[in-house]
């Protein structure tokens, strides 16, 4: 569990689905740092990879590069996180 | 005579009556019922493919770069860089190296690799994402279904390309239009709308 700390916008983390029909919806947002929001977040986290999504998060390299990093527990994203984007994993077409 | 026909069609209505009534009453509940159980048929929407798409294209927007995102808005796909062009631990390879391979990303197609330093054609990977959760559509809208690619091979490249079904280039794309797209990639660098010179594609021979 985090530790507590000054609340602002920037500790958000928000859980985004691709969805068939709407493009990304919200599923859940709050601060990893309170309790009960990081509750429900690890809640949310696993109910979609239950549902057999993949998670990934969207990153920037010092250099400018931009990357995802997937992530199968809750506890591999990384603190400084803005979003994790779940969608359907991947199929032979 | 006549009086006596009409008195018995009088009895007779009389008597058929309450069969009457209780066929209505049947077909009347029967019809009621019908419209409770059928389930609502959602309105035709035709703009909601297109809100979808419109959202789908900010989430993409916000997650890879601007060459990138310049790429996909005049190109109509992404290049990503394969494994070993991304690594920096590549021994010799100095910054202006040809990347060894790279992949192009179209919407809703398989994913091409192909030699940047030469333009050959390597192979196409058929990988989809379908959503299975949902009764409806499991088609993600086009430029999310880029994202989902684009975050699968910048993460994990093995993993997606291992899911994927690999054929040789032609079987879902033309080589003469993925040959196309590369020339115009090259000219679109020339133009210096560009990227690093390591992924600079050449024109194919």
């Amino acid at each position: 569990m985090h530790s507590q700390g000054p609340l602002t916008e920037e500790s958000q983390i928000k859980f985004l689905r691709m969805k068939p029909g709407y493009g990304e919806v919200l599923l859940t947002e709050g601060d990893p740092r309170i309790s009960e929001d990081e509750e429900l977040l690890i809640a949310e986290f696993r109910r979609q990879l239950d549902e057999g999504m993949w998670a990934a998060v969207p990153t920037e390299q010092p250099d400018g590069r931009r990357e995802a990093l997937l992530v199968r527990d809750y506890a591999e994203i990384p603190p400084q996180a803005e979003r994790v984007i779940f969608f359907p994993r991947a199929a032979g077409g | 005579m006549l009086l006596a026909l009409i008195a018995l069609a009088f009895v007779a209505a009389a008597l058929g009556a309450p069969l009457v009534v209780r066929c209505v009453r049947r077909w009347t509940g029967w019809f009621t019922h019908r419209r409770a159980v059928a389930p609502p048929t959602a309105a035709y929407d035709p703009g909601r493919e297109r809100r979808a798409e419109q959202r789908a294209r900010q989430l993409l927007r916000s997650c890879v770069n601007d060459v990138e995102w310049a790429m996909y808005r005049d190109l109509g796909f992404i290049r990503v860089a394969g494994r070993k062009a991304r690594s920096e631990s590549r021994p010799g390879a100095g910054p202006s190296a040809p990347a060894p391979y790279a992949y192009l990303v179209y919407p809703l197609k398989p994913i091409v690799a192909y030699v940047p330093g030469t333009g050959r054609l390597l192979s196409e990977y058929c990988v989809e994402f379908p959503d299975l959760t949902g009764g409806g559509a499991t088609r993600l809208p086009p430029s999310d279904d880029v994202l989902a690619k684009w975050m699968a091979l910048t993460s994990d490249e093995s993993r997606v390309i291992g899911s994927a079904n690999m054929h040789l280039v032609g079987r879902q794309h033309d080589c003469a239009r993925v040959r196309r797209d590369l020339w115009r990639l090259s000219e679109w660098e020339r133009r210096g709308e560009g990227t690093s010179a390591s992924l600079r594609t050449r024109p194919p021979a």
